[in-house]
């Protein structure tokens, strides 16, 4: 049966009706249009899905929408300060070449994030493995870890707004 | 060079919107009361169909229709084409199977399509398709490439006997048994080249939708080249004229190939869209793909390198089995043979090749072009017979293959397998890539690891590749069933503001930046007014699209031609305005001068009075700046380059480890070499994943695909791979036929990596003994090579 689930998605207050078994990027997706965040696989590897819930990086395909309920979730398309500029991370990515099709993308970047905050200055090894559960079928990588490493540091040296 | 002209590193324009979420991939857009299509597919990878019901699911919650084969062919809608005949030896054309979007009677792959249903939801059409009962009649299957062609295997189509689609064969093959008939040595090599599955991450997806009211269709499509689409679609399947049928193929999520063909899911969507009179979705999820996406290479092969008592190669002989998969797609007959067979003369004066290629059908799903498409099967090759020749002469593999380079001053240069290479310099990119890796000091680092315990091994791959495809008349000669050219229509607005409209597609591979910086620099237009477009029937005029590196070197040129007739119309204008001859006028930093003088008028003036034509020559010159060109390419381009890749294996575990990889190549001149260092990098990790870890892997008994996910395909993760040093070559050799002087870059790191890194691997085992290894090197497969047990078969 459907049943109503209400969170706060890039900051602003949103409800909607799901089926218990919606998952939170079908949500995020066909209900709320943030057709940012990208479904790349059904065996939640690629990482494409990635958001931010309560602060932290989420595979959106793995949680129910109703697990959701009442948390602050933030996408691909809040983590852009208003006004066009792009976050750091984002910025990264555009200086560094760390993006071709775009698909993998958002994932990368709400991945990318969550591990700039818990380390300001990871190592090229640390990034390679913190990326594990992100697949990138065009780059090869070596330009996303460019990315990500000059991304951290922007957002360490007080560039980065708080997204979440 | 201007900042954002041709040689300068422009940062891309696309990325903003995928940056931040507003890129539009086809599942992104949603039409006005659309359905949702739900492909019922085969789970039997060969059974007679007995039987269908579907009155059951036709009555399920939300169900709007399902459809059959039955109700396709009812509507006479064809089968999907091949677009390339290839001929065997003997002359006869090759065999040609039906390929309906919705199979009638037998399916013969697991993935094959049996019914379509469309419902309100995707959860409901997914749900009533359970209620669908195929009475399916299991027969056995063929799986093994080698084992397709041999008496009593099962037959995947009558028609086809000994499963054989066709038995083709290129070279001089007296000449080749005369060169071996008086060879010093002859290296011999068994290898098989894996099939790959090529994954882009967006999965395929399709919207048909049909307005009742003007009888037009539209697709939107993850496609390559929605025009080619729309010519295969519309033509062959559907059989509608192109003035009612647009294809739109938005932000793409990769391709790699497998997003050139045309589909089944795209037919059965703008069919039923008009049975319906709604729009059809159709998304499919990664399971799916795996099991309808066009898979790649899959070769097996024997070859043999005859050499005189210096290591001077004499001849080259190749027999390979290629496997087709089920059906015929779209490009793959053409994969093994024209892009295969001729590739072998390498980048070496070897005088004399016969390769002779069977391709065979099995009960697989369909296998086509996968990033590199046949020169990597060939490249593959070559490279590994070359190193296991070295080895066998004791020469060092560098000095082997300089031995036999096709020396600089000897282009345009004629090989044995029918194409004739215009430029290159294989010399400049081996030293390059040996100083880029320090190859000189590698024994002291393999004394190092050995203190160690770890082997250390190095590898060098030299590739060329074929690209710019392709010639129109020369790819009709062989088979090719569509010309290969490319559009391009250059659209000055009236305040000099300028629309390109392209064949060309691009998803990944920065097209919106790297043509409009070929604008840029030739009208001397700031980058920020040129806009370049793709990817819809109804803007485009019309394409070829993107595949075989073909963008710059063919759609690049096509753009050029356009600007041309732009700057030829211009001169016309500038001479009424400046009111001097037109033969005096010359356009140079976006500005029409009256040569010798100061005079001039810039772009945007003289655009602007095409417009606004109050004092313009209108007896001479139509109003207006909006000029077109097709551009036909005179040859391939063919980019090479030099790989070493250098690895370290763990004896007690089989783990390798890459720990330096080189790329040098010869791109001709380089547009945006941020991009094309981009294109590298991705190359050259698919190429590693063939190496180490990717195999697609069906259940020889059953024909089950047991890599279906990835949980099971191993796709390479940032973990997997190092860092690369990539450079293009100091003395590059321009493409001698194109205005770009380019020659493309999108598939050579697919093409030279996995030979370098396997070379790499066998030189570090070669103390124990170990000769050759398969693809993928898992640390299982090196572990069993090291410790002397053969790695099961058929893996």
């Amino acid at each position: 049966m459907p049943s109503t689930v209400k969170m706060t998605v890039n900051g602003k207050s949103v409800s909607g009706q799901v089926e218990g078994r919606t998952l939170l990027v079908q949500f995020l997706r066909e209900t709320l249009s943030l057709t940012g965040t990208h479904v790349g696989c059904d065996t939640s590897q690629c990482g494409a899905c990635v958001v931010h819930v309560d602060g932290r990086s989420v595979k959106s395909c793995t949680m129910l929408a109703v697990q959701a309920e009442g948390a602050a979730v933030a996408t691909i398309e809040g983590l852009a300060p208003a006004g066009g500029d792009l976050h750091p991370m984002q910025a990264a990515f555009r200086e560094h070449h760390g993006l071709q099709c775009g698909f993998c993308t958002p994932g990368m970047v709400m991945s990318a994030v969550d591990l700039a905050k818990r380390n300001k200055s990871p190592s090229e090894q640390e990034v390679r493995e913190w990326l594990e559960g992100n697949i990138c079928r065009c780059t090869g990588y070596h330009n996303i870890v460019k990315a990500v490493m000059a991304g951290a540091r922007a957002m360490a040296t007080g560039k980065g707004g708080d997204d979440d | 060079m201007t900042d954002t002209g041709i040689g300068a590193p422009v940062r891309r324009r696309e990325d903003y919107r995928f940056l931040t979420g507003k890129g539009t991939y086809t599942d992104d857009i949603n039409r006005p009361h659309q359905t949702h299509a739900y492909i019922l597919r085969s789970p039997h990878a060969h059974a007679e169909i007995k039987g269908i019901k579907t009155d059951k699911a036709k009555k399920a919650p939300g169900v709007v229709a399902i459809f059959t084969g039955a109700d396709m062919a009812a509507d006479g809608v064809g089968g999907l084409p091949c677009g390339w005949l290839v001929h065997s030896k003997d002359g006869s054309p090759m065999v040609e199977p039906p390929h309906p979007p919705l199979v009638p009677d037998r399916v013969r792959h697991v993935g094959d399509q049996v019914a379509v249903v469309i419902a309100e939801s995707l959860d409901q059409a997914r749900e009533a398709a359970e209620s669908i009962e195929v009475d399916y009649k299991p027969l056995p299957a063929i799986i093994n490439t080698a084992q397709a062609a041999k008496s009593g295997s099962p037959q995947v189509w009558d028609q086809a006997k000994s499963n054989t689609c066709y038995d083709w064969h290129i070279g001089d093959k007296a000449a080749t048994d005369a060169a071996f008939a008086g060879a010093a040595h002859v290296t011999k090599l068994d290898l098989i080249n894996n099939r790959l599955v090529a994954n882009a991450i967006e999965p395929r997806a399709a919207i048909g939708d049909y307005d009742t009211g003007t009888g037009h269709y539209t697709l939107y499509t993850t496609s390559q080249n929605p025009h080619v689409i729309r010519l295969l679609m519309g033509a062959f399947v559907l059989k509608l004229p192109e003035h009612k049928l647009r294809v739109v193929a938005p932000d793409v999520g990769g391709g790699f190939g497998s997003k050139i063909y045309h589909y089944a899911e795209e037919a059965i969507v703008t069919w039923a869209s008009k049975k319906i009179g709604r729009p059809i979705k159709w998304t499919a999820d990664r399971s799916e793909a795996f099991m309808s996406d066009a898979q790649g290479r899959d070769h097996v092969t024997h070859c043999e390198l005859a050499m005189d008592k210096d290591g001077k190669f004499l001849g080259l002989r190749a027999s390979t089995t290629a496997n087709l998969g089920a059906y015929l797609s779209t490009f793959s007959t053409c994969v093994p043979t024209y892009l295969h067979g001729t590739l072998l003369a390498g980048v070496y004066t070897t005088p004399a090749i016969y390769c002779e290629v069977r391709a065979v059908f099995t009960n697989t799903v369909p296998v086509d072009a996968y990033r590199g498409a046949g020169r990597p099967e060939a490249t593959y090759l070559l490279e590994r017979i070359v190193d296991k020749a070295a080895d066998e002469m004791k020469i060092d593999p560098a000095e082997l293959r300089r031995k036999n380079f096709i020396p600089k001053d000897a282009f345009p240069y004629q090989t044995p397998v029918a194409l004739q290479y215009d430029t290159g310099n294989y010399q400049a990119t081996l030293d390059q890539a040996l100083k880029m890796s320090d190859y000189a000091g590698f024994k002291a680092r393999r004394e190092e690891a050995k203190k160690r315990g770890m082997l250390r091994g190095i590898g060098i791959a030299s590739y060329i590749e074929a690209c710019g495809i392709a010639p129109s008349n020369v790819a009709g000669a062989l088979g090719a069933r569509a010309g290969l050219y490319e559009a391009a229509q250059v659209r000055v607005h009236p305040t000099g503001s300028i629309s390109v409209f392209t064949g060309s597609h691009s998803h990944g591979q920065g097209h919106e930046t790297s043509f409009a910086q070929v604008v840029s620099d030739r009208l001397g237009v700031p980058i920020e007014n040129i806009d370049i477009v793709h990817g819809d029937t109804a803007k485009v005029l019309f394409g070829m699209g993107t595949y075989g590196s073909r963008s710059i070197a063919v759609g690049g040129t096509a753009i050029m031609k356009a600007l041309d007739k732009v700057i030829a119309k211009g001169k016309k204008i500038a001479a009424h305005m400046l009111e001097a001859a037109e033969a005096d006028i010359e356009f140079k930093d976006g500005k029409f001068q009256v040569a010798g003088t100061d005079k001039s008028k810039a772009f945007g003036e003289v655009a602007f009075a095409a417009y606004v034509p109050h004092h313009y020559p209108l007896d001479k010159v139509e109003p207006g700046m909006d000029e077109t060109a097709f551009y036909d390419p005179l040859n391939f381009t063919f980019p090479s380059g030099t790989y070493v890749c250098e690895v370290e294996i763990d004896p007690d575990t089989g783990i390798t480890r890459i720990v330096n990889f080189v790329a040098a190549d010869d791109f001709g001149k380089i547009i945006n070499p941020m991009i094309v260092e981009g294109q590298v990098h991705g190359g050259l990790v698919q190429g590693i994943g063939q190496a180490l870890l990717e195999s697609c892997i069906y259940d020889d008994k059953s024909g089950q695909l047991l890599t279906g996910s990835y949980t099971d395909y191993c796709m390479p993760r940032a973990d997997d791979v190092p860092s690369f040093k990539v450079e293009t070559s100091k003395e590059a050799t321009p493409c001698t036929h194109n205005p770009l002087g380019v020659k493309g870059c999108g598939e050579a790191g697919a093409i030279g990596a996995p030979p370098a890194v396997i070379n790499a691997i066998v030189d570090a085992l070669s103390e124990r003994g170990v000769t050759h290894i398969e693809m993928p090197a898992t640390p299982e497969r090196v572990w069993r090579a090291i410790h002397g047990t053969v790695a099961r078969a058929a893996e």
